[in-house]
């Protein structure tokens, strides 16, 4: 029997890392589940293991606390094949305008935090000639909005530093994924007003970060729909753009 | 507040819709409001997953604990969907014992109203094969019910319609098959007495159902195809075939609300002569179908309830007691068929003794039709509802949304039994759908 491919997920408890996890031990991954709360996401490895019969194990993972990354990179059983960051936090940009400190959590939940995990992996990977990387960023990363460029410009350079990272590996093993959900029905937008048409749930999200790295697409616009309207928005003179309060 | 209604959509009420995260969350849900009751995917048709202030959504807890391959038995959140069940534990071999003409209703809706498929004459409803659930009553406790523990529990929520509290998880067994195919012989029946005879002649067979013509009348009233099914063996498919289909999404979708004159008597007589013709042209021979088609027919086409327009539809489903069945029957479909604005989605089958308390099956057939919400089609109803209960027969209460109390009262005797025990595991009421006040609620 060949050996199976492992799926290391990062931020596991939220809807759209439970999805992927489910869409990845559905296509036969083990699953390694990477949280803050490590007995909120034994529910769910228990439900990979009994419904696809993959091995499932759980890793305590906190963001904000970079010291600690070098130490779960180094203690996981085994290196993984692919590597999911799925953390982020939406934040309230009124608040994050004047809290400062809310503001920083934002700032380093959306890009410091991924982007140092992921680039840890990155060397391992690039070290073993194989892997890929997946981060989800946003659509609100592809230019700043009044309404919250606080969490927008930290996924901007959360998208940046994925595109680097993916340019400095075009010519090894390595694959990097940028991953830009639009709107998705989770906890995390709940009580949002989100525009019917443009959103997604979660299962969609999880279905296409699999194909994306079976695939080795680059940059995934989960819903089409989003590639027009952040084209658009992106060509707006900023003359222009700048009048729009959305 | 959010404006909601069941799969028929009517009727639409204004109630508080909360989506709870943890078991914790649905607890403080119920407790101190004034009625809530728990919804699972919103396919009941009518009033029963409806909260009488507060609805308690519960599609979120989907998550299966535990599966055992060798018993097949099976231990899942209430939030799971049979169409989830099917497209994983499918493909390893399983399937669940019982499903109704939709997969898109969660455990622990298909465990409230104790949907009954297209075996119940021998193998019974969904029901049978819970082995415990996993219950936060209105009184606020956290309790497992089965037939061995806390049984009047058990009993009164198989089929209870969610009042005896939130399912919060179940225990059900799986029966293991080789393959997802079905293989169907179709018997045509070319009036009611034949369509009956068919029914009767088919009770060993595991599936049976018939679709009946509802537009005819005169000499053609009651005519019908009959769907008789089992279970093929994996040396049934050709070779090279899947041994498990795949079921799709739904792909044709009804995009708006059609007009409501697109069903009349006219087109709906036209497609129902088609739709008669083809099937006795297959009729006599045997051959294999997916599962899917089999079982779920309307589920290929999503949101197929706004056929019927904006205002909604209303599903009629009785079951009449054996002994003078035919006469009812006939008189029933007679009157639909002078009426002629019933839809094309007639469907005639035997049930046999239900298992729960308030459980709507018993000994007898079961007629379902539909009929666009519009003229006097509730009088009309009512009429019908006078020729069911004088046949001692009663009414489906997943679909029901206006039948009186009296009907109610008359068609389920148990009744007093199951509130006795609703009472003792809910003191305050806390527990309440549209349903429960419209039908059996003290004001």
């Amino acid at each position: 029997m060949t050996s199976r491919k492992t799926v290391l997920v990062l931020g596991g408890s939220s809807d759209i890392g439970r999805a992927t996890a489910r869409a990845f031990a559905k296509a036969g991954y083990d699953v390694q589940f990477a949280g803050r709360d490590v007995a909120v996401l034994e529910p769910d490895a228990a439900d990979l293991r009994a419904r696809y019969n993959v091995e499932c194990s759980i890793f305590k993972f906190d963001v904000l606390d970079t010291a600690s990354f070098d130490g779960l990179v180094g203690g996981l059983p085994a290196l993984p094949d692919v590597v999911i960051s799925i953390v982020g936090l939406l934040g309230a940009q009124e608040n994050a305008q004047s809290d400062l400190a809310h503001a920083t959590t934002i700032m380093r939940s959306n890009y410091e935090g991924p982007s140092l995990i992921l680039g840890l992996f990155a060397e391992k990977f690039l070290a073993r000639g194989n892997g890929t990387l997946v981060g989800v960023s946003s659509v609100a990363g592809d230019r700043g909005r009044a309404s919250n460029y606080v969490y927008g410009s930290a996924k901007a350079g959360f998208s940046a530093f994925l595109s680097g990272l993916r340019a400095r590996a075009s010519s090894s093993g390595v694959h990097v994924v940028t991953v830009k959900p639009g709107f998705v029905r989770t906890k995390m937008t709940e009580g949002m007003k989100l525009i019917g048409p443009l959103t997604v749930e979660a299962p969609v999200v999880g279905d296409a970060i699999l194909q994306a790295v079976e695939r080795k697409t680059d940059v995934v616009y989960v819903s089409g729909k989003w590639r027009l309207v952040m084209l658009i928005i992106k060509t707006l003179p900023e003359a222009i753009f700048k009048k729009l309060k959305f | 507040m959010t404006l909601v209604s069941g799969w028929g959509r009517f009727p639409v009420v204004d109630s508080e819709l909360l989506r709870p995260r943890s078991f914790e969350a649905v607890g403080e849900a119920v407790a101190g409001c004034a009625g809530a009751v728990a919804r699972g995917n919103g396919r009941a048709y009518g009033d029963a997953a409806i909260g009488a202030s507060r609805t308690v959504a519960m599609t979120g807890f989907d998550r299966v604990r535990s599966f055992d391959p060798a018993t097949g038995r099976i231990r899942l959140e209430a939030g799971v969907l049979l169409s989830d069940l099917i497209d994983t534990f499918g493909p390893r071999g399983f399937l669940p014992f019982v499903v109704p003409g939709t997969r898109f209703v969660s455990i622990g809706g298909a465990i409230a109203a104790d949907v009954h498929g297209k075996n119940h004459h021998c193998e019974g409803g969904f029901g049978r094969y819970v082995e415990s659930v996993l219950l936060r009553t209105g009184q606020g406790e956290v309790i497992e019910a089965s037939r061995e523990q806390n049984s009047d529990a058990f009993f009164a929520t198989i089929g209870g319609m969610g009042l005896t509290g939130v399912i919060l998880e179940a225990t059900i067994r799986l029966r293991p098959v080789e393959t997802g195919w079905i293989r169907e012989r179709v018997i045509s029946a070319s009036d009611l007495d034949a369509a009956m005879r068919a029914l009767d002649a088919g009770d060993s067979a595991t599936y049976s159902v018939a679709w009946i013509d509802c537009a005819a009348g005169g000499s053609n009233l009651g005519r019908a195809l009959i769907y008789l099914g089992e279970h093929a063996s994996a040396d049934e498919l050709a070779d090279g075939a899947d041994r498990f289909p795949v079921g799709k999404d739904p792909g044709l979708a009804v995009p708006v609300d059609l007009p409501s004159m697109t069903l009349n008597r006219y087109s709906i007589r036209a497609f129902n002569e088609l739709y008669y013709r083809m099937g006795a042209r297959r009729a006599g021979r045997s051959h294999l179908v997916s599962l899917y088609p089999y079982f779920f027919p309307l589920d290929s086409i999503s949101a197929w309830n706004r056929i019927y327009g904006r205002r909604g539809f209303l599903q009629h489903q009785c079951v009449i007691p054996e002994q003078g069945a035919r006469d009812v029957l006939g008189e029933i479909l007679d009157r639909v068929s002078k009426r002629g604005d019933a839809s094309f989605l007639a469907v005639l089958k035997k049930l046999g003794q239900g298992d729960g308390i308030l459980s709507f099956p018993l000994p007898g057939y079961t007629l379902a039709l539909d009929f666009p919400l519009k003229g006097d089609i509730l009088n009309f109803l009512d009429e019908i509802d006078r020729l069911v209960v004088a046949a001692g027969g009663r009414l489906y209460l997943a679909k029901d949304a206006r039948q009186s109390r009296a009907t109610f009262e008359t068609g389920y005797p148990a009744l007093k039994r199951f509130s006795a025990i609703r009472r003792s595991l809910d003191p305050a009421g806390n527990i309440r759908s549209k349903l429960s006040q419209r039908l059996f609620d003290e004001v």
